[in-house]
């Protein structure tokens, strides 16, 4: 499920200047992590496997930086919904917070073993 | 000298902010709506042991000042200063959860980046101390640069070294930050991210030691979440929800009944025969009673809700419904106030306040009264009884039940079928994404369900006493006036303005089968969908008790109407949009005429295609 984050100028994705340039950064998404298993978030891009979700990009990465995500955090998988596997459950330091499967593509992440 | 000093409560939700709110103020406190959108202002009044008075307004929870809906819009305004209505605070009251201490200083932080004095109420420490964790609170207070006091707001002395905080020391601190102009500007995604690494970096120097996970949450998200077991427990919740809604309110409903039939007796015994008599005892206290007596059902539903928004629960039912829900573009938030529905709409939009997201809660609203409430109970009863035959269809299911479940079912499907076409047509616009905090369960706090249930059962007869009474009083005239001629065969309603709109109307209802007693009938029941029952018996000339009309009514309709008549009738009201409360309870909670026309005119125009389907096949196949 490992695939490589193309950056694509087009998408305007804003960067830090100490963190790896975007076509260095290799992850999978958080929807694609089993159930349990923990990450580290490697980037929130508001990008969905390089597509745009339904809120424009910027929107979703602010919205999930607001709500607690942030890249070097460890995630953990804990529930899934009934239907599909979806939305999903994901402990976050001290909190758990729900998204579904669209926007947790959004979320790039390590898995830990 | 001044009298009072603004504070604004501010912080992210599940913070206990509303404790904290509640246990300031306790009942002295005041709910509105903000003008023109539908966020509720909560503001109350408190004195300090000193003799300090505090305005406080109980701004909604944030994750940020960014302004992501409307009530996070308000709280973002507030804070700068530049809402129209509410004045700017003197300070802000920055609610933290100590047990989240890191996500929650975020914002903490970027409302000190507007110059504004912030005091920081680190609240649950009560929670904090059994998980083990240790936080220096002088230390954050000199990180921060701002005052930081340690509250439990669950409980009344959990606020005392608050109290005494802001009575002290406040006006010197006000007077240290005098007024700043601040230009503002939303923080784009690099702003949040060092936001987040100042958080971080705050949090590491003042926790101590680390504290465990919230055991409890997790042992019962285990069986609530899980993909089995969850859905079971979900049913097994609602099941005793609306058993307890329906039977519960039994007995008083029927106290409810009895007093204002006596009352009507009292009024009929004592005053003279008349218009002021027939006004007050069959126009307000009819009408109204009629309202009024779902009083009860509304408390002990608002109880329900509020103990599972409160303990934790009701993000959990929101999570286990979303992904079926949204396959009607429907948010998982939704599935609450459409099962109250199934009680009354009223309390189910009412509900829809839960629904962050403006669009979807408006699609909730207008789907709302398609779920088949207590109020369809005694017209469906009645045609049943009269018009399906009391057949045995085998394993033990009869007919009758089974065209009764029919037409809960197709309230149903078709709210969901027009949850779809409105999401793609009316509420059309860029989807939310669900992303919501699943909070560590909590024991509800008794004064916070108490004075949660009092404000909604306060704007419930707030509304009875003055938009539904109103209504019924027009409704009485339109039913009452011009008398009869002396010589009159027919029922006075007949001669009634109602009578003549019936008349009127008649032929536009000719082809779905309505004869002119159903459309005089359909006039009064335009109140509330049980006094269409009423009506039918006061046109057919039948008098007697509710249950003796009802008896009696069946076996008249079976006679005067056909088979093709009676069903279309009973499909009408799958739709019929005959409830004034449903349509202010629209009014209000969307803040706009807009939405309730267009709830009436949709509702009517398929109860009128409906019923002439109906009508039409079933008098093709009589």
């Amino acid at each position: 499920m490992t695939f490589e984050f193309q950056y694509e100028n087009e998408y305007h994705v804003q960067q830090d200047a100490e963190s790896p340039p975007m076509d260095q950064i290799t992850g999978q998404s958080l929807g694609s992590l089993k159930l349990g298993q923990k990450g580290r978030v490697v980037c929130i891009s508001g990008l969905e496997n390089g597509g745009l979700t339904r809120l424009d990009g910027d929107d979703l990465e602010r919205r999930l930086l607001e709500i607690g995500f942030m890249e070097g955090d460890e995630v953990q998988i804990l529930h899934f919904g009934p239907v599909g596997r979806d939305p999903i459950a994901v402990r976050l330091g001290s909190m758990i917070v729900a998204l579904r499967r669209r926007e947790a593509d959004a979320i790039l992440v390590e898995p830990c073993l | 000298m001044r009298t009072a000093y603004r504070l604004a409560l501010v912080g992210n939700p599940n913070c206990g902010k509303s404790a904290v709110f509640n246990a300031l103020t306790g009942s002295r406190q005041k709910v509105a709506n903000y003008p023109g959108v539908t966020v509720e202002r909560k503001a109350g009044r408190f004195e300090s042991a000193s003799g300090v008075v505090f305005d406080v307004v109980d701004l909604p929870g944030s994750y940020s000042l960014r302004g992501c809906s409307p009530d996070e819009e308000i709280t973002r305004d507030v804070i700068l200063g530049r809402h129209v209505e509410e004045a700017a605070p003197d300070v802000v009251l920055c609610v933290v959860d100590a047990t989240n201490l890191r996500q929650h200083l975020r914002l903490v932080l970027e409302v000190m980046r507007q110059g504004k004095p912030v005091i920081v109420a680190l609240n649950m420490m009560d929670l904090a101390a059994r998980l083990g964790l240790e936080i220096d609170a002088d230390r954050l207070s000199k990180e921060l640069g701002v005052p930081v006091v340690e509250t439990v707001a669950v409980r009344k002395a959990g606020l005392q070294s608050l109290l005494d905080r802001l009575s002290t020391d406040l006006p010197d601190y006000i007077k240290s930050h005098p007024p700043q102009s601040a230009s503002w500007h939303a923080l784009n995604a690099q702003d949040v991210r060092q936001i987040h690494s100042q958080a971080k970096r705050i949090a590491d120097a003042v926790i101590l030691r680390q504290g465990g996970a919230h055991r409890a949450t997790q042992v019962i998200d285990d069986i609530v979440l899980h993909p089995v077991m969850g859905p079971v427990v979900l049913v097994i919740v609602l099941f005793f929800m609306f058993q307890a809604v329906f039977s519960w309110a039994q007995a008083p409903m029927g106290w409810l009944d009895t007093g204002i039939v006596h009352l009507q007796g009292f009024l009929r015994h004592e005053l003279p025969a008349g218009y002021v008599r027939s006004l007050l005892a069959d126009g307000i206290l009819a009408g109204v009673g009629s309202v009024i007596i779902f009083l009860p059902q509304i408390a002990i539903l608002f109880t329900f809700i509020l103990l599972l928004e409160a303990s934790g629960y009701m993000v959990r039912a929101a999570f286990l419904m979303d992904n079926l829900m949204g396959r009607v573009g429907l948010n998982g938030r939704a599935f609450i106030p459409l099962l109250s529905s199934f009680a009354c709409a009223v309390p189910g939009i009412m509900a829809t306040r839960t629904i962050e997201n403006p669009r979807d809660r408006l699609t909730t609203i207008l789907i709302a009264p398609l779920m088949t409430c207590s109020a369809r109970l005694p017209v469906y009863t009645l045609i049943i009884a009269a018009f399906i035959p009391n057949l045995d269809v085998g394993w033990g299911f009869g007919l009758q039940g089974l065209v009764m479940l029919g037409l809960y079912a197709a309230g149903v499907v078709s709210a969901l079928v027009i949850a779809g076409v409105l999401k793609l047509t009316v509420t059309k616009g860029t989807a939310q994404p669900l992303i919501m905090e699943l909070p560590t369960y909590k024991m509800p706090i008794l004064r916070d369900i108490i004075i949660g249930v009092w404000q909604r059962l306060k704007i419930f007869l707030r509304r009875a006493g003055t938009i539904i009474l109103g209504a019924m009083i027009v409704l009485w005239v339109l039913a009452s006036f011009p008398a009869p001629p002396p010589e009159a065969d027919l029922p006075a309603i007949y001669y009634s303005f109602a009578g003549i709109i019936g008349h009127f109307l008649e032929p536009l209802f000719a082809p779905i089968g309505f004869n002119w007693e159903i459309v005089i009938a359909l006039i009064p029941g335009m109140a509330a969908r049980e006094v269409a029952v009423a009506a039918l018996g006061t046109v057919y000339a039948l008098s007697g008790s509710a249950d003796a009309i009802g008896r009696s009514l069946s076996l008249t309709l079976q006679s005067a109407w056909s088979l093709p008549t009676g069903l279309a009738f009973l499909v009408w009201y799958i739709f019929a949009p005959q409830c004034l409360a449903t349509l202010a309870a629209t009014r209000r909670e969307t803040n706009s005429w807009v939405w309730p026309s267009f709830m009436f005119g949709y509702l009517i125009t398929l109860a009128y295609l409906a019923s002439f389907i109906t009508y039409r096949v079933a008098s093709a196949w009589g």
